[in-house]
């Protein structure tokens, strides 16, 4: 018998005889004998200590401790200890969908908290229960924009992360929808390029900020001239990055979204991460997701619950908003335990850490021969440098002095080859700076 | 003779009320029951164009969302406001304040495809069997 049913033998005969079946197999019959399996092939079981000690020395290959400077939409951002101390709480870990609300008041609640911050920050009104992660975010933005105006033109800023991109362009493959990408011009978006293609027939442009090469702008010209076609405006943002830069609801937007991974969530090698969306309050029933919302009981007393579910495709089927049907319960957490434990002002004194350390390695860097800081646009905690080399070739012999020296952008953007994306968060220290620019000299 | 005997009625449940060349569009007691309490209804769109059964707009309530379907072809030429805040008003009153929306008609002849009062009662006995 297999070991990993806790059925006894007997437990397993008492049920067949109730159905009355001769044997498990029996219970098989539909499935051909050539198409079943036949064995499962699984060794032996190990002891605890034996399967751990595999898996640490399969885990002590990876090179966590190296210094990182990569960054290209996520980020090595430091999370306090109170993060994983709450979260790790055995209600919110562990809990499935809680969302019955006769029983989860305490998560309904934390959820509706995390919407509201997220409100605050991109200074919008209305924002959901979270989704998978900032590409597909962007996807179900470009979506209720496509629903909203009834056009099928969207026209893509060049500097959003070309990873956002293909996921947009993966997900509406068999969708008539016409994309336009303007490719960025000295850093930022080419406006001129971008109004030759608004129009009515122009459902939104989407933006982004701080842009995948780091550049901060205000779109607020981009967006008045989208409303003034009738077009909406989707903003991809960058959370720590908003305890200093200008809103995209001070823009102007009418959707954002983002990668919430800077808010309390390790890099975990590419996930689990947070997509956050918020929008204007006319777009509520338009947008996917689960929402939190308050209300009050017979009693009169507050309480919260899941709202404005005909959006959802358990109701709507195939008119649903979209056809995810979850969202990050636990990451959303995080985000909130983090942005509550840091605060307003703990927040801007973070992004002014940000700002200033990529700063200092921006002029620390400047001072290297053949190594050119791109200074054409103000950055936030990213920047581009042009290096006598191949970028590729740059990082790879970068790791031998332990250190991940950023993204080669020739990755994502042909003729780039020598340009390389540096990230400096506030675990950078000065000597960590300084000893990425001695390392690169060497490198060089 | 009560409203309701002056209206034609679909199978999905809307009713019309045929004055001159327009005609006021709502759903039925029925609908409204069956719908349970009203929460939300998208305002459909004031000048557009809807072909006999076409999706006019869609009613949420707290157990389903759905479409209300145009019983005749016309133009859209006037919502009622009051639906946005009391949507309450489709439960309450189906036939009078919760009416929907008011079209031009295009093709009168169209309404030989509707039942009349007396066959529409003759349907809900039929399908409630």
């Amino acid at each position: 018998m297999n070991y990993y049913t806790p059925h006894t033998k007997e437990d397993i005969d008492a049920m067949l005889k109730t159905i009355g079946v001769g044997s498990v197999e029996e219970l098989f019959q539909d499935i051909k004998p050539s198409h079943r399996p036949e064995s499962f092939k699984i060794p032996k079981g190990k002891s605890e200590q034996e399967v751990l000690s595999h898996f640490k020395k399969l885990s002590s290959s990876n090179c966590a401790a190296i210094t990182k400077f990569l960054g290209a939409g996520f980020y090595d951002h430091y999370i306090p200890s109170v993060v994983d101390a709450l979260s790790g709480r055995s209600e919110f870990y562990t809990a499935y969908t809680p969302y019955q609300p006769e029983c989860s008041q305490g998560t309904l609640q934390a959820i509706y908290e995390y919407q509201s911050a997220i409100c605050a920050l991109t200074g919008m009104e209305i924002a959901n229960a979270s989704l998978y992660e900032g590409g597909t975010a962007l996807y179900e933005a470009a979506m209720v924009a496509i629903r909203a105006t009834g056009r099928r033109r969207i026209v893509v800023d060049g500097g959003v992360n070309p990873i956002y991109r293909k996921i947009l362009y993966t997900y509406t493959n068999n969708l008539s929808i016409e994309f336009v990408e303007i490719p960025v011009s000295h850093g930022q978006s080419a406006r001129e390029e971008v109004f030759k293609y608004f129009d009515d027939k122009t459902a939104a442009v989407i933006l982004q900020n701080p842009n995948f090469f780091g550049a901060i702008d205000d779109h607020t010209d981009i967006i008045d001239k989208a409303h003034s076609v009738g077009a909406l405006a989707v903003e991809s943002v960058y959370p720590i990055s908003l305890g200093i830069l200008k809103t995209p609801g001070e823009m102007g937007a009418d959707i954002v979204t983002g990668e919430g991974q800077s808010m309390g969530i390790p890099l975990s090698f590419g996930g689990p991460y947070l997509g956050f969306m918020a929008v204007k309050k006319e777009f509520a029933r338009k947008i996917p997701g689960r929402i939190s919302g308050a209300t009050v009981d017979k009693q009169g007393r507050r309480g919260f619950v899941l709202t404005l579910q005909a959006r959802e495709q358990h109701i709507r089927r195939e008119n649903a908003t979209s056809n995810i049907c979850s969202n990050e319960a636990l990451c959303a957490m995080r985000a909130i335990i983090y942005l509550s434990s840091l605060g307003k002002e703990g927040l801007r004194q973070l992004a002014e850490l940000n700002y200033d350390k990529a700063e200092f390695a921006k002029n620390t860097l400047d001072k290297i021969k053949g190594v050119e800081v791109k200074r054409s646009s103000p950055t936030f905690n990213e920047f581009t440098v042009l290096l006598p080399k191949n970028a590729d070739k740059v990082v790879r012999a970068m790791i031998a002095h332990n250190i991940l020296a950023g993204l080669p952008l020739g990755k994502y953007y042909k003729g780039m080859e020598k340009y390389l994306l540096i990230a400096v968060t506030e675990k950078r220290t000065k000597e960590e700076i300084e000893g990425f620019a001695k390392a690169l000299k060497k490198v060089l | 003779m009560s409203i309701q005997d002056k209206l034609l009625y679909t199978k999905e449940h809307e009713w019309i009320l045929i004055e001159g060349n327009k005609a006021k569009i709502g759903i039925t007691y029925y609908a409204q029951a069956h719908l349970g309490d009203i929460t939300y209804i998208e305002p459909p769109e004031v000048g557009k164009e809807v072909k006999r059964s076409d999706v006019l707009t869609t009613i949420e309530s707290v157990k389903a969302a759905s479409e209300v379907y145009a019983p005749m072809s016309g133009k859209v030429v006037e919502v009622n406001g009051n639906l946005d805040s009391s949507p309450e008003l489709i439960n309450k009153a189906p036939y009078d304040n919760g009416w929907i929306a008011r079209i031009e008609i295009k093709d009168e002849a169209e309404k030989n495809n509707l039942m009349d009062s007396n066959k529409y009662k003759e349907y809900l006995k039929s399908i409630k069997e």
